[in-house]
């Protein structure tokens, strides 16, 4: 589904990301991991067009993406996350999602005037959509507060609620449990689980080792910008590049 | 009488220039700083066609017409800058348009400026159509009003909103940010040319130092002071600076002063100014009411 060829992306003398390839079919979840600094961010930047390749190209299903703007991927349904939470805080909870759809005819400006009455149902539409997906999240209580008046687990929810509505096939997340207490990962978890039931592709960056253990079915593991290991979690514990690059330098630094 | 007819003419006319700025500015977070140009754009473009004969109503429109398309040609290089460079931008545009109205001549008589400009058919010229002119003023700006809040209000609204707190997550769900940008500003414009029009008509003289930064400035502290990302905002905060600015004038100031009306004036409008946005800094209608920490 998401075929990544060669990519390099250098930031002055600094080789962020050099000459990754990598494929991920229809899996379900896959990894990311690797130590900070390693390119796994830079890696997603370059993925959904907020960076630019130097060299490589990207393929989403049959599309080559490599050198889309960020608005046209996302269309195509690759959403992803960001690192930190970005909640438009003096919107609703329930406004947050219903602006991250996609298509909708009442941005454009003619048919506010010509066609309200279609603006009007695709708005209720959304607004039933939202409700669905808040009830999912365990947050519809909370559909109509502030956003930024929610803790940061609940805005990392509601943002995973926000990538729902723009009706994904891939989802990339950037960390999602950074920061996060353990109930609300077991929620999230369990919302990850129910996507990938409906054939949503995740592929996410995490730094709990364990829980990556626990999700995902393939695991990717990059070190100084390069792709040094693909394999299955348990392989990759194994794997003495990866404990040497990752687990090793953490032991060293304890 | 007349002179308390031709300050709510002014306070209309100020409104829509002030709503024009504020979809920009409140709404899309777009610092222009050149807006005074498409008002500008709007008042020569219309006084030119009347004066060779167009009907008054026609001129109008293509007034609009022709604010709204340099709109585009502005935004689409402008955009390419990102914050305080647009501004920048968009500042030397306004100036460049003032220069064109000064040196060509053979189209604006320069400095002369253009006088005799027509009202509407409909309305008498001078004070006896100040009336017929306040009701016709009052009329534009309420559809201006109206035509704003279904722009603002809608999903387009919603989506500049995201596009000025955060064009990153915007981009990654999907929107275009270049194009809402420039639709913003396409629809400032011509609302900021529709002002220029109707004071034009109105004023029956224009000339390119109707149209210099200070008048920018002074649209600008209308959308500030009244409240910007609201509807009501840039209607309350015009009709706030021209009341204030005219207020000023009845001031009993002592004869032994008479030297310094002007500027004892000026630093009184000053202070009433100062003090509103000390007490009120998000504006005489704040766009968030609720606290929010």
């Amino acid at each position: 589904m998401l075929r990544i060829q060669n990519v390099t992306k250098a930031f002055g003398a600094l080789m962020a990301v050099h000459g990754v390839s990598l494929e991920i079919g229809d899996t379900g979840v896959t990894g990311l991991v690797g130590p900070n600094g390693s390119g796994k961010s830079t890696l997603f930047h370059l993925i959904t067009g907020f960076y630019r390749l130097d060299q490589g190209d990207i393929f989403f299903g049959p599309h080559s993406i490599g050198r889309l703007p960020p608005h046209e991927i996302s269309r195509l349904g690759l959403i992803r996350s960001f690192q930190h939470t970005r909640p438009l805080p003096f919107m609703t909870v329930i406004d947050n999602l219903i602006a991250a759809a996609p298509g909708q005819t009442g941005e454009l400006i003619w048919p506010l005037f010509l066609k309200p009455a279609r603006v009007r149902r695709e708005e209720n539409n959304l607004h039933e959509k939202a409700r669905g997906i808040l009830r999912l999240l365990d947050l519809l209580p909370l559909a109509d507060e502030l956003a930024g008046r929610l803790s940061y687990g609940q805005q990392k929810l509601m943002e995973l609620g926000r990538i729902l509505m723009a009706g994904p096939r891939m989802i990339l997340l950037d960390e999602p449990t950074a920061g996060i207490n353990p109930t609300l990962i077991r929620r999230l978890v369990e919302v990850l689980h129910r996507l990938c039931e409906q054939g949503i592709q995740i592929f996410l960056i995490e730094h709990n080792m364990p829980l990556v253990a626990k999700l995902c079915q393939h695991v990717f593991v990059m070190d100084s910008g390069e792709l040094i290991f693909s394999g299955t979690p348990k392989q990759a514990r194994e794997e003495p590049r990866v404990i040497e690059a990752y687990l090793g330098r953490e032991n060293h630094a304890a | 009488m007349d002179y308390l007819l031709h300050v709510m003419i002014l306070a209309l006319i100020y409104s829509v220039f002030a709503m024009s700025l504020n979809l920009e500015l409140g709404y899309a977070g777009l610092y222009n700083f050149g807006h005074v140009a498409f008002f500008g754009i709007g008042a020569y473009v219309s006084a030119l066609l009347s004066h060779a004969g167009v009907p008054v109503s026609a001129a109008m429109i293509c007034a609009l017409a022709a604010a709204g398309i340099t709109g585009a040609l502005l935004a689409v290089p402008a955009l390419r800058v990102s914050g305080d460079y647009f501004g920048i931008a968009t500042l030397v545009f306004a100036e460049m348009f003032r220069l064109v109205c000064l040196n060509e001549r053979w189209l604006t008589k320069g400095p002369m400026g253009l006088p005799g400009i027509p009202r509407p058919a409909w309305i008498a010229p001078g004070v006896e159509g100040m009336p017929a002119y306040l009701l016709f003023a009052f009329l534009a700006a309420v559809g201006t009003f109206v035509f704003i809040r279904r722009l603002t209000g809608s999903p387009f609204g919603r989506a500049l909103k995201v596009i000025r707190e955060d064009e990153h997550m915007a981009q990654a769900f999907g929107k275009n940010i270049l194009l809402f940008k420039v639709k913003a500003i396409v629809a400032g414009s011509v609302l900021a040319g529709w002002a220029g029009t109707l004071w034009a008509h109105y004023i029956s003289y224009i000339s390119p130092a109707d149209f210099t930064l200070t008048e920018t400035i002074l649209v600008l502290l209308c959308v500030v002071l009244g409240g910007r990302g609201t509807n009501w905002g840039p209607v309350v905060g015009a009709i706030a600076v021209v009341f204030f600015g005219e207020a000023v004038r009845f001031l009993p100031i002592p004869p032994a002063l008479t030297r310094y009306v002007a500027p004892l004036q000026g630093i009184i409008y000053g202070g009433i100014l100062v003090v509103i946005m000390m007490k009120m800094p998000n504006g005489m209608i704040p766009e968030h009411r609720r606290k929010n920490t």
